[in-house]
Order: structure tokens, then C-alpha cells, then sequence
């Protein structure tokens, strides 16, 4: 059941290509035709050709440290990717009307008891094996065309097949994954290598469970979108668990367990070096921009709404262009949301902008003060740059809440939020969290990289939290600039206006009014600082925590899995006494509780790795994030620097003459 | 002081008149000063304390041959440094305003040269013995002659109250003194504001300084997004301190230009004042004569008439002192603020111009950072 739920995403992505691309092709009705007849058919035929592939291979590649072939199918996976451009695209984008059959068909398999590793097979075969040949020599044709440009490339071909069949065995996680980047995909398509690589990088790492992937490519369908989101939600918490436990229980499926969590802890190191090579400036056509934002209603129970509009290409939107009004708790409960269904998988959730009271009060009961206006509008930046760090994560866009919080007219209303905010929440549950581990928990970490990365992140929150606070009394010297400068202004026009050599009053006065714009520039620049600098601290400071938050996530995993162990430790002393005591009554219900609990230290142990590999991924990619975004920031300060320099020279040449003008 | 010799001119020129060093001993500031010979190439250079400066500028008031003293407007010394009492920062400030900034006294030193300058430069006071003896002698001048100024400013500063709001019998000087009580204020205040914007962009450039210095923190070579990140922080770090420098040229362009002028320009409207406040003394002096020869008995009221004239005499001479001295002024202090706005117009356009190529040239560089 497990690995049905897990098998059977790949043909959602896909579905989505039909929006995209419309025109259907020989080939691709070809493809149509074939798993479709497939599919209507879950009979045992079907099945079985499947079942006979599986049968033989597993056991002999499982067997052995599937490393290559892990990373080779993923490959071959990926570079269906590319295919959506190439014509052979269009095969996969058929399944798409398959997907609800094969979201069915495994429940319908679920009920043959004994059959449970075969069921695995099953909607494979429907959407991949059922025709291997044309499977893998389609992939062979995208690979071939996208890679190297010649069309048929039999040596390819021939190599291939047997790796797609071993692609069959293998715990289909990154399979998953791979099929969920799919997606990200044709917002790239216009470069395909690009696309690729990091294709490459994304698949190695084991999705945290099917389901959640699942609901992910439920979600484009629109119309069904409420549906299935609700269903995998329930899915995602606790099915996987149930699917592991299953798996662990029976032997022969945990043999692929095993694979799995080599690929795992493969995939980091593999990551690591891809990462390195990936193309950051992934063609990313999603913009996000948080505007007009609008008082609605009166006194305390007046709110704030926002004008979110996107802009996009992405085909996973209905539309090019769309605009919702949102009010500020529905960000926090977008956060609330994401956060409950990802952190506990180690993905780094941006946090929501914090609520503040005092701002907001001042706000509802003031009328037009400065203070409230700048509040009003450093919140309006916060949302934006918050709902920007939450597309581009790759995996939080494909959830359904942030699309449906991006096109959705209505939104229901966000309750819990009214009373916690979203970083406020996210503080207490680190807290928590830090408490509790602290407390509990001492990790022997085993991991280097880990061990000083959570050093490394702490370091870092010191250091932003230092340069916040110079930041800060920059900003704060700036304005207070600014304010001298007008009053300097002031007395300078003063001084003009007592002055009896006209030409010295008037290079006065013109001096006053230079130093007018020059107290502007200074207005503008520490504006600028601020919100180049200090919001960007800020929030870094603020996602470092969320990166805490991910490395307790894991640690917790750990935990769990070192309870197991040591349950299971118990277990196998108590069967050992019961042995010892003769006692073959009691000895089978030990027996059982010894499998029952190898099975949950394998499930938490595959748990832990999975959870370990996410955060991994998750942290680099933030890095990689944070030193973009930074540099971003630089240039746009350094744009604005110059800017008010430019200025400067031009008050200045217009000032010199005035001054040399004085008789 | 001796009276033969007041027609001597100054044998040096006044425009050579240089305060080339400044050394400190504890508590004493040691200006070194040097001058050109007028008939000869050759330089003299003499040492002076501020004691020295006072004791000039005591001579200069006390000077005894030159007829309607009172008129004229002195050049105003700055007040006495106190350099060991840097914990008294901000009273320095006070005292000082923007001569207790820049780095080794140099504001403080521009001032005093400014001030020796003018005393040269001025018709009358460059024939002043003391004057001469000050830049030429090797020999400290006497100290002991310094205290018995006749412009004692502590009972000035009660008198003044008094005597100020007089009203003048000569709408030239009534007009004057108008004029010059509001240009001594707001200069004053401009001084003071300019003084807070300075003040405002040292800190700024401190800060700044501290947020370079923090950045550097942050390098970390451990991996390679930890490398990027790093090299990001570094040319931001460099970024800042580049705008740190900018600031701290802005901030001593301000002090070394607008600012001495505006300060020179308050305390000359000080000087002003005090001259304008003595006539003022005189002209009540005189009333009151007039009103004792009036009131005076037939016997006395020959000495008085006398008295009086001299008196009336005395003043006269004074107000067209006084009339040329202000003239004097204002077509002085004009060229003066002039030199000194262009002066810092320049500067700070340069200094702009400097910063915006070496901003775009970070934005370049920026812009080309590991573009992977």
C-alpha cells in the first residue's frame, strides 16, 4: 500500500502538461492509448507482466548496494523532464486522465491482503512498465534529444531497459520526487540544461512521503483542488507511517527499505557537489507583488487588506495574471498551514511576518500619522518579501494552499491566528522544542556536516543579530541626519533672510533649499537602509530560527528512533529471559513485539534519514538563498547610494554658481 | 609698548601669516608660527601658547595711541582650548563648537591663523607694536601685561543687559545694531545646526565603521555557500566602508570650510557687537554728561561743558570709527563667507563625484560577483 501511494503520483506532474501543451501528437496518442487501456483494466493481466519483471531483478539488485543504479534511473527518470519541450512530452502528459484511476487503484488493491508487495507493481506498470519497451525507448528518445540532439540512439536504448526495470524495485521515493520537480519544471522550459541539473540534484533526496507529493499534483486540478487537498493532508499524516510499518513488517519489502536509506544518505553528498554546479539563477517567472494596502472597517475591528497580484507563466496557474485581496491573517494562516504540513519534514518554512499590537492599534485608531503610514507600509514590504520566499521554495509552491492563497477569491477566514501570530507561534514551538531537547535529548551527532552547520547557524543568528543592532543606529543616525539637516536648512534660511548683501542672501536661501534635497536624499537613504538592510536582517534572523527549527525536527526523529532502538533492546532481553525461562507460551507475543519493534527502528531510522537528507538539502539551499539575496540587497543599495550621489553632484554644480555669484 | 614706535608697520605680510604645527603638552597647546619677511625672502617662526594669543589680543585692546579705539571691531579670538579635558568632550564642544573638532587641533590652528591674519590685515592694528613683537621675537612677550584688558567681560555680560536696548540717537547705528543682533543670532544657531549635522555625520561614518567591522564577521570558508555568502559580506563590508569614508570627507568638509566660516562669521558678529556695545557705553556716557552739565552749578558747569566736549569729542571720534570699521567689515565678511561657500562647494562636489565612481565601480563589481 505503501509504495502504491507512493508509485502512483508520476502520472499527475504529468498531467498537468495537457494545460500546458496543448497539441497532441502521434506519439503521444499512442501512449494514450495504451495506458489507458491499461488502466481500465487493473485485472491481473495487466499485473501480472509487471509482477514477472519485479519478481526476478529485486532480489538480485536490492541485494546488492543499488547505489548506481539509483542514481542512474533518476536520471533517466529526469530527463522525461526536459522531454515537455520535445514531442515525446505529450506521452506523459496522457496519463493525466489516468491519475484518478490510479489514485483509485490503489484502494482497490488494497483490499488483497497477501498481495501487498505485487500492489506496488501494479500502477507502475499501468503508467511505466506496462510497456517497458515504449517506456524506456521513449525516455531514450527525450534523453537523446534533449541531451544529444540525435534522435534514435540505440546504444542508449539498450543500456536503458534494464535499468527502468530496476527502477521498478526501488523504494520509488525518489521517483516521487523526481515526478514532483517536474513541475518546476516548464517555468524553466526555455533552458533545458538548466533545468536538468538541478532536476539532478532534487531527485536524489527522498521526498518525505508520498502523499504530501501526491497533494501537491492533485492540486492542479482546480476543480478538484479542495478535495484532494483535504484528502492528502489526512494522507500525508498518517498513511506513510502505516505504509512503513507494513513495509517494515514484511521482509522482502524492507529489503527495498534498505536501498532507500542508502540513497539517501548518498543523495547528500551528491547533492552537496551538484549544488555547487546548479545554474542559481534558475529563470524563476513568478512575480508576487504586495500593494494598496487599504483600511477596511472601523475602530478595533478594523483590518488591513493587501492587493496580492501575481505574475506568472507557470502553468500550474489558471492565468498569467491575477490579483486576490488578502488581510493579514490570512498570510499568517498560509504560514500556519505550511508550517504545520512541512516543518515536520525539515523543510525550512519562511516565517510570516510577526503581529504586531502596538503598530497595528496605532493604525485602527490613528488617523493620518506618519508612524502608522510607515508601519502600514514596512508590513506591506514584510508580505511581499514573505509570500516571495515561499514561492520560491520549490516544494512549498507546489502546495495547494499557496495556490490556493494566490488565485483563490475567498478565502475562509483564518481563526487560530487571531490571538498567536505566525512567528509568535513559531518562537513558542522553538522554544518548546529547544526546552525539551535541551532537557532530553543528547545527540551524539555522528553527522560532521550537521554537527557544524547547527553550530554555524547559531554563530550566524549572533552575527545578524549583532549587525541588526548596527544596522539599526545606522538607520537611526541617518534619520537623525536627516532631521539636522532640515533644522540646519531652517537656520541657514534664517541667516539668509537677515542678510543685507542681496547676492549673499540669495546664495543663502538657494543654499537652504539645496540643503532642503539634501535632507530628502538623506530621508530616502535611510529609508532605503532600512529596507535593504535592517528588514533583511530581520528576517534573516528570523528564518534562522526556522532553520533551528528544522534541525530540532530532525533531532526529534533521532530521538525516536533511539527510543525504538532501546524498546527493541528490551524486547530482545525480555525474549531472551523468556527463553532462558522456558516459557514458549509468552514466547510467540515477544516474537511478534521484537519484529513489531525492528520494524518501527527500521521505519524511524528511515525516518530520521529521510528527515536528515531535508534539512541538508533545505539548509544548503537556503545558503544559497541567503548569499542571492544578499547580494541582491548590496546591488540595490549601492544602486540607491549611487543614485543620491548623482544627486548630490547635480544640487551641488547648480549651487556653485550662486556661490560664486556673490558679489 | 612704547609709543615711538606705533607708525612702524607690521614687517611681515599679513597673508604669509601660516600656523604650520601644533604640539601638546599636557594641558598646553604649542602653535608654531611662521611668517614672511616683507623686504626679504627670509621666514620667521616662533612659538606662542595660548597665553601669548591673549596677551596680543589684550595689547591690541589696550593699545594707547590710536585715537577711537573703541571703534573698532577686533578680531575675535577663539577661547582658550583646554586640550587634557577630553573626557569634557561635549563641554569642549560647548565652548568651542567646531574648533574643538578635527583630528590634532587643526580647526582650532585654522582659526588662530585666520584671527593673526586678520589683526595683520587690518588698517589700523597691524601697527601695533605687540603685534609685531608676537610673530617676530623669539622671546615670549610678557604675560604679566595680559590681565588688565579694559573690556572686562564678565561685568560686560551684566551691563550689557542694561545698556543694550539704548536707544541710539543715530539711525545708522541704531539700524546696525538691529541688524547685527539678528545676524549674531541665526549665525550663531547656523553654526550650531551645522555643528549637529557634523556631528551627525561622524557618527553616521562610526556606525557605519562598526558595520564593516561586523560584516567581517560573518566570513566563514566552511563550504561553499558559506564561501558566497562570504565573499558578499566582504564587499558589503568594503560597500560600507566606502560610504563610511564618504562621510567622514563630507563631515570634514563641512567642519573645514562651511563651518569655520559660519564660525568665524558668529564670532566676528560677536566682535561686532562688543564694538558696538562700547559706542553704545559712550553714547550713554555722554547723556549723562550732558544731563550733569545741565544740572551742574554755574560754578562747576565750566568744567563740566569741558568734560562734556571731550566727551562729545571722544564719541565722534568713535562712531566714525566705528562707521568705517563696519563698512570694513562688511565688504570683508562677504568676500570671507564667499571664499569659504565656494570653497566648500567645490570640496563637496568632489567628494561626491569621487563617491559615485566609486560607487558605480562597486556596482560593477558587484554585479559581476560569482554570477554561477
Amino acid at each position: 500500500m505503501a509504495a502504491n501511494s507512493e508509485r502512483s503520483p508520476p502520472p499527475f506532474p504529468d498531467s498537468e502538461e495537457p494545460e500546458l501543451l496543448e497539441d497532441s501528437d502521434e506519439g503521444a496518442d499512442a501512449f494514450t492509448g495504451t495506458s489507458i487501456s491499461q488502466m481500465d483494466s487493473p485485472s491481473p493481466d495487466t499485473i501480472r507482466p509487471p509482477k514477472d519483471i519485479f519478481s526476478e531483478p529485486p532480489e538480485d539488485i536490492s541485494s546488492d548496494p543499488l547505489s548506481n543504479i539509483n542514481s542512474d534511473p533518476q536520471k533517466k527518470v529526469d530527463a522525461k523532464i526536459p522531454s515537455p519541450s520535445s514531442d515525446e512530452a505529450d506521452l506523459f502528459s496522457e496519463p493525466l486522465d489516468d491519475d484518478s484511476e490510479v489514485m483509485s487503484s490503489p484502494e482497490v488493491q488494497n483490499p488483497l491482503p497477501d498481495l501487498l508487495n505485487e500492489p506496488v507493481e501494479a500502477p507502475k506498470s499501468g503508467v511505466l512498465g506496462g510497456p517497458p519497451v515504449h517506456k524506456s525507448s521513449s525516455v531514450k528518445k527525450a534523453v537523446s534529444a534533449e541531451m544529444f540532439g540525435d534522435d534514435d540512439d540505440e546504444e542508449e536504448l539498450f543500456k536503458e531497459p534494464p535499468k527502468v526495470v530496476t527502477k521498478k524495485p526501488q523504494p520509488s521515493g525518489p521517483a516521487v520526487d523526481v515526478f514532483t520537480e517536474v513541475k518546476v519544471k516548464p517555468q524553466a522550459k526555455d533552458d533545458p540544461t538548466d533545468l536538468f541539473t538541478e532536476e539532478a540534484l532534487t531527485a536524489p533526496v527522498p521526498k518525505p512521503s508520498a502523499s504530501s507529493s501526491s497533494s501537491r499534483t492533485n492540486g492542479v486540478h482546480s476543480e478538484e483542488q479542495d478535495l484532494f487537498s483535504e484528502a492528502t493532508v489526512e494522507l500525508s499524516l498518517d498513511s506513510p507511517r502505516n505504509d512503513r510499518k507494513k513495509d517494515a513488517v514484511k521482509p522482502p519489502v524492507s529489503a527495498p527499505a534498505a536501498p532507500e536509506a542508502s540513497s539517501s544518505s548518498r543523495a547528500p553528498s551528491k547533492t552537496l557537489e551538484e549544488l555547487e554546479e546548479e545554474e542559481s539563477e534558475d529563470k524563476f517567472d513568478l512575480n508576487i507583488s504586495v500593494t494598496n494596502p487599504e483600511k477596511v472597517g472601523d475602530g478595533m475591528n478594523a483590518y488591513m487588506a493587501y492587493k496580492v497580484s501575481t505574475q506568472t507563466s507557470l502553468t500550474m496557474f489558471r492565468s498569467k495574471t491575477f490579483t486576490v485581496r488578502r488581510r493579514f491573517s490570512d498570510f499568517l494562516g498560509l504560514f500556519e498551514k505550511l508550517s504545520e504540513k512541512h516543518s515536520q519534514n525539515g523543510y525550512i518554512v519562511p516565517p510570516a511576518p510577526e503581529k504586531s499590537i502596538l503598530g497595528m492599534t496605532k493604525v485602527k485608531v490613528g488617523k493620518e500619522d506618519p508612524s502608522s503610514a510607515e508601519f502600514v507600509e514596512r508590513r506591506r514590504a514584510a508580505l511581499e518579501r514573505y509570500l516571495q520566499r515561499v514561492v520560491c521554495h520549490p516544494s512549498l509552491l507546489q502546495d495547494p494552499d499557496v495556490r490556493e492563497f494566490l488565485e483563490k477569491e475567498e478565502l475562509p477566514r483564518a481563526v487560530s491566528t487571531q490571538t498567536l501570530s505566525g512567528a509568535g507561534f513559531l518562537k513558542m514551538l522553538n522554544k518548546a522544542t529547544d526546552a525539551v531537547s535541551k532537557m532530553t535529548i543528547k545527540m551524539n551527532e555522528q553527522d560532521v556536516w550537521f554537527d557544524e552547520k547547527i553550530q554555524d547557524v547559531e554563530n550566524e543568528e549572533q552575527h545578524l543579530r549583532k549587525l541588526h543592532v548596527m544596522v539599526e543606529s545606522l538607520v537611526n543616525h541617518r534619520k537623525e541626519l536627516s532631521g539636522n539637516t532640515a533644522v540646519f536648512a531652517k537656520s541657514v534660511a534664517m541667516l539668509g533672510s537677515s542678510e543685507d548683501n542681496t547676492a549673499l542672501s540669495r546664495a543663502l536661501s538657494q543654499l537652504a533649499e539645496v540643503e532642503d534635497r539634501i535632507e530628502q536624499l538623506h530621508q530616502e537613504q535611510a529609508s532605503n537602509d532600512f529596507f535593504t538592510f535592517s528588514e533583511l536582517l530581520a528576517d534573516y534572523i528570523r528564518l534562522l530560527g526556522a532553520v533551528r527549527g528544522c534541525f530540532d525536527q530532525r533531532m526529534k526523529a533521532w530521538q525516536r528512533w533511539q527510543d525504538a532502538e532501546n524498546m527493541l533492546q528490551k524486547k530482545r532481553e525480555a525474549e531472551a529471559k523468556l527463553l532462558w525461562a522456558n516459557k514458549p507460551d509468552k514466547l510467540q507475543q515477544a516474537k511478534d513485539e521484537i519484529a513489531e519493534w525492528e520494524a518501527k527502528v527500521t521505519q524511524y531510522e528511515r525516518e530520521f534519514e529521510r528527515i536528515s537528507a531535508t534539512v541538508r538539502k533545505e539548509v544548503i539551499r537556503f545558503d544559497k538563498e541567503k548569499a542571492r539575496d544578499f547580494k541582491r540587497q548590496i546591488i540595490k543599495y549601492l544602486e540607491s547610494v549611487l543614485h543620491s550621489q548623482q544627486q548630490m553632484i547635480k544640487y551641488w554644480e547648480a549651487f556653485l554658481p550662486e556661490a560664486k555669484a556673490i558679489a | 609698548m612704547e609709543g615711538s614706535s606705533a607708525e612702524a608697520a607690521l614687517s611681515v605680510s599679513a597673508n604669509s601669516i601660516r600656523i604650520t604645527d601644533v604640539t601638546q603638552d599636557g594641558d598646553v597647546l604649542t602653535f608654531a608660527i611662521a611668517s614672511q619677511k616683507l623686504n626679504s625672502s627670509a621666514g620667521v617662526c616662533v612659538f606662542r601658547m595660548y597665553e601669548d594669543f591673549d596677551w596680543l589680543q589684550q595689547s591690541l585692546f589696550s593699545e594707547e595711541n590710536l585715537p577711537g579705539l573703541q571703534g573698532i571691531i577686533f578680531p575675535p579670538l577663539p577661547s582658550k582650548a583646554l586640550p587634557s579635558q577630553s573626557n569634557t568632550q561635549t563641554k569642549a564642544l560647548k565652548q568651542l563648537g567646531f574648533l574643538a573638532l578635527g583630528q590634532d587641533w587643526q580647526s582650532y590652528c585654522k582659526a588662530l591663523e585666520f584671527y593673526l591674519q586678520q589683526v595683520a590685515a587690518h588698517p589700523t592694528l597691524c601697527k601695533c607694536k605687540a603685534l609685531d613683537s608676537f610673530l617676530i621675537n623669539s622671546e615670549s612677550p610678557g604675560k604679566q601685561r595680559g590681565r588688565k584688558g579694559i573690556f572686562n567681560r564678565l561685568s560686560q555680560a551684566v551691563e550689557e543687559m542694561r545698556k543694550e536696548s539704548h536707544k541710539d540717537v543715530d539711525n545708522f547705528f541704531q539700524n546696525e545694531r538691529n541688524k547685527n543682533t539678528n545676524l549674531a543670532a541665526s549665525s550663531k544657531v547656523a553654526t550650531e545646526k551645522l555643528l549637529d549635522v557634523v556631528m551627525t555625520e561622524q557618527k553616521l561614518a562610526v556606525a557605519c565603521g562598526h558595520f564593516a567591522t561586523s560584516l567581517h564577521l560573518c566570513v566563514n570558508q566552511d563550504d561553499a555557500a558559506a564561501v558566497a555568502f562570504s565573499k558578499v559580506c566582504l564587499k558589503l563590508s568594503d560597500v560600507i566602508e566606502a560610504v563610511k569614508r564618504n562621510y567622514e570627507k563630507v563631515a570634514s568638509n563641512n567642519l573645514s570650510t562651511l563651518g569655520l566660516g559660519l564660525d568665524l562669521e558668529s564670532r566676528y558678529q560677536e566682535s561686532e557687537k562688543e564694538m558696538l556695545f562700547r559706542r553704545t557705553c559712550k553714547l550713554i556716557e555722554l547723556e549723562t554728561v550732558k544731563k550733569g552739565t545741565e544740572k551742574a552749578k554755574a560754578n562747576k558747569r565750566e568744567v563740566m561743558e569741558a568734560f562734556q566736549k571731550a566727551v562729545e569729542k571722544e564719541f565722534n571720534l568713535i562712531s566714525s570709527v566705528a562707521k568705517q570699521e563696519i563698512e570694513r567689515f562688511h565688504s570683508s565678511r562677504v568676500k570671507v563667507l564667499k571664499t569659504f561657500l565656494i570653497g566648500w562647494c567645490e570640496l563637496q562636489l568632489n567628494t561626491a563625484k569621487e563617491f559615485a565612481e566609486l560607487y558605480s565601480q562597486h556596482l560593477e563589481a558587484c554585479r559581476n560577483m560569482y554570477s554561477e
